[in-house]
């Protein structure tokens, strides 16, 4: 099981910021290690939020995202106190929920 | 002896049950991250839209993209598009020298503003488009150039 993601939701105005950030390799598939042989690419396929239970974002991610991935959007509506889940899952299979308080 | 018609049915009736108990991927399911699998392994903007089922892009003023003018490391670098437009239906983000355009694909939905950053990859000096697919098939984007001075694909 991978790392915790740190999921920062602040409220601005009528809307909540969204950061996110995740721990993930986000291999390519392009590199070669020292032997020459090509890394196998292990990247975020896909990532998902909700908002009090209600998924408000897909979101399908190729392996040109980042190591250790960011990303930030805003949620409508969103009060202090609400509950904001993200899940990603990779192109392995696995995955991994976190949740937080929007603040 | 069964017959190619009986071994039609039988498979016919196989597949429903099939379906029935969930074997099968539902159609919706398939249409959604299946759909655009193709997308994510095309080399350009034209292609990747071709695999999205999208139409030809226009430039527009409507969608910005943020990103830096000279990213000193390739590896990381911070991309956003967002679009003041109402009734987008997706929001992508690609970078055109890279092996594979599509970077970033976003599902918009109305309780999210259609306001996207990351960080991606850059193998080199290139265009970044920030595309917004509309609900009415129209296709706008936004193009930037970002220098880079040291690559992040290859070793």
């Amino acid at each position: 099981m991978a790392d915790p993601m740190r999921i920062r939701a602040q409220v601005a105005g009528d809307k909540a910021t969204v950061r996110v950030l995740m721990s993930h390799e986000m291999e390519t598939g392009q590199r070669k290690d020292s032997a020459g042989k090509t890394i196998p690419a292990w990247y975020i396929s896909e990532v998902s939020a909700t908002h009090n239970g209600k998924t408000v974002m897909t979101s399908e991610w190729g392996p040109a995202v980042s190591k250790n991935p960011f990303m930030q959007f805003n949620i409508k509506g969103a009060k202090a106190g609400d509950k904001v889940a993200v899940t990603w899952v990779d192109n392995k299979g696995d995955k991994r929920t976190d949740e937080a308080t929007v603040s | 002896m069964t017959d190619r018609r009986q071994v039609l049915k039988h498979s016919a009736t196989v597949a429903t049950l099939m379906a029935a108990h969930g074997w099968l991927p539902p159609l919706a399911h398939a249409a959604g991250p299946a759909a655009s699998k193709g997308a994510f392994e095309a080399k350009s903007m034209a292609d990747v839209l071709k695999a999205l089922g999208a139409g030809a892009p226009q430039e527009s003023k409507e969608v910005t993209i943020t990103g830096p003018d000279i990213a000193e490391n390739g590896a990381v670098v911070p991309l956003g598009v967002s679009t003041g437009a109402a009734g987008v239906k997706q929001m992508l983000l690609m970078v055109e020298k890279n092996p594979n355009a599509l970077a970033a694909l976003f599902n918009v939905t109305p309780d999210v503003d259609a306001n996207f950053s990351t960080r991606v990859k850059m193998g080199q000096s290139s265009n970044v488009f920030g595309v917004a697919v509309m609900n009415d098939g129209k296709v706008l984007f936004a193009q930037k150039e970002v220098k880079v001075t040291l690559g992040g694909c290859g070793g």
